[in-house]
């Protein structure tokens, strides 16, 4: 579904990204973990080109996604996007939230989008907030209308950026579950996440990044038990 | 010394017509000043250099002049060049050239404090540069300026009555024509003042309403 070679990254000096090589396979769950300042948000920005790669190359469903003329508004409707910081539009109510992309990107009608969306809600347990605004919203509801946001454009591939990160401990369950039941219906998913317990338990395959480059990667539970790498253990034994 | 208003039974009319030729200035000069002024915020933030630089040194110049001079240059000095307003065309041009600067950096402020993970979010949704500004961005940040808006609308109401020294007959101009005729050197400027203040006042009060339900929404 989406493939990477010798992906690069530099913020002026500072070379962030130095030769990622990846494919992720349709249905994948990939799990990307890692200390802070190893890449992986930066690695993951880089797949919807939220950040323009120095170098390297990315495809996307058979298209190339770097390069100057690759269509990246129509690519990335096939890709979605979950953030840290939820990023919900404040000035609309839920609703629109979820229907405004597909409206005008799709030229979905507003009945039909808004019963997709009215589907989502439910999904995401939060049909009752449809009308609401999301200042009203606590950190773990906003993160499941953003995930049901991302849904409603119906996209091959969701990428998720440290998804509970910002969230209060006793709120991290609920969007994760969410995730899991996504990761089940085969959704392709590629998720940077300090959960290693969620890594572990619903990750087809872990990647684990250090000082810019993909250090190891392979099954979750296999990495988790028997690291190979010593940058690996060692960072396994601050976390677990 | 007592205050002697009765030239107005005379003058009223005259009064009312410079009022309408101010709200009409004020009202094109707002209007086209916002749309400029919209217009130089896209460039000063634009990726590409030239338009910053042409942005940049275009608001640097016309709020660094006064406006007087504007005024002037705009009826006077572009007569050598074929280029002839009247009066009324030079004050709504001299308002616009110079509101536009003032409101590009109001919009410009606007547009840079709405966090940059609402660009993202659009963007990542798949929309284009442009419906992300419409849809998203501008909406929040119009929300935000309304305060500073209202404050620049209020100036050029004001600001309108140099418009008077090219002879434009507004409110200022009638009160000084008035003053003449009627050998009253205070009076017409204060019905002039009163004339201002009921304007801005009312905008000041129509804009606070505009916030209140927005804020409620």
């Amino acid at each position: 579904m989406i493939r990477v070679s010798g992906l690069r990254k530099s913020f002026g000096k500072n070379e962030i990204l130095k030769g990622i090589d990846t494919e992720i396979k349709k249905g994948e769950v990939v799990v990307v973990i890692g200390p802070s300042g190893s890449g992986k948000s930066t690695f993951l920005r880089c797949l919807n080109r939220l950040e323009e790669p120095t170098g390297g190359q990315i495809w996307f469903e058979e298209q190339q996604l770097t390069g100057k003329q690759s269509d990246l508004n129509r690519i990335r409707q096939r890709m979605g996007m979950v953030f840290q910081q939820f990023n919900l539009f404040p000035h609309m109510s839920v609703m629109d939230n979820l229907t405004l992309a597909p409206r005008k990107l799709k030229n979905q009608s507003k009945g039909a989008a808004e019963k997709i969306a009215m589907e989502l809600l439910k999904s995401v347990g939060l049909e009752d907030k449809a009308s609401a605004y999301p200042d009203s919203l606590s950190g773990g509801q906003k993160q499941r209308i953003a995930i049901a946001r991302a849904l409603a454009m119906e996209p091959a591939m969701i990428l998720f950026d440290e998804p509970t990160s910002a969230l209060d401990p006793e709120m991290v369950g609920e969007v994760l579950d969410v995730m899991k039941r996504l990761a089940k219906n085969g959704m392709t998913m590629v998720i940077v996440t300090h959960e290693m317990g969620f890594a572990r338990e619903v990750g087809d395959r872990l990647i684990f990044m250090d000082g810019g480059v993909i250090v190891e990667e392979g099954d979750p539970r296999a990495i988790f038990e028997n690291p190979q790498h010593s940058r690996t253990k060692d960072f396994l034994s601050k976390v677990l | 010394m007592s205050l002697d208003f009765t030239f107005m039974a005379k003058y009223w009319e005259m009064f009312l017509q410079g009022a309408w030729v101010t709200l009409q200035l004020s009202f094109f000069g707002v209007l086209l000043g916002t749309v400029f002024g919209i217009f130089l915020a896209l460039m000063k933030i634009s990726k590409v250099w030239v338009f910053r630089a042409l942005s940049s040194t275009y608001i640097e110049i016309i709020r660094g002049t006064p406006m007087l001079v504007q005024v002037f240059i705009i009826y006077f000095g572009l007569v050598p060049f074929g280029l002839e307003l009247t009066k009324f065309e030079a004050g709504i041009a001299a308002l616009t050239i110079n509101s536009a600067a003032y409101m590009a950096e109001v919009f410009r402020a606007g547009i840079n404090a709405i966090d940059k993970g609402q660009a993202e979010a659009a963007r990542s949704l798949g929309m284009s540069h442009g419906m992300t500004l419409r849809h998203i961005i501008l909406p929040q940040a119009f929300r935000n300026m309304l305060p500073a808006i209202g404050n620049e609308f209020i100036i050029i109401v004001k600001d309108s009555s140099l418009v008077s020294t090219i002879g434009a007959a507004e409110i200022m101009y009638t009160a000084r024509t008035v003053q003449g005729a009627a050998f009253k050197p205070l009076e017409p400027l204060l019905v002039a003042a009163a004339m201002y203040f009921v304007l801005t006042f009312t905008l000041s009060k129509l804009l606070s309403a505009l916030e209140r339900r927005l804020q409620k929404r």
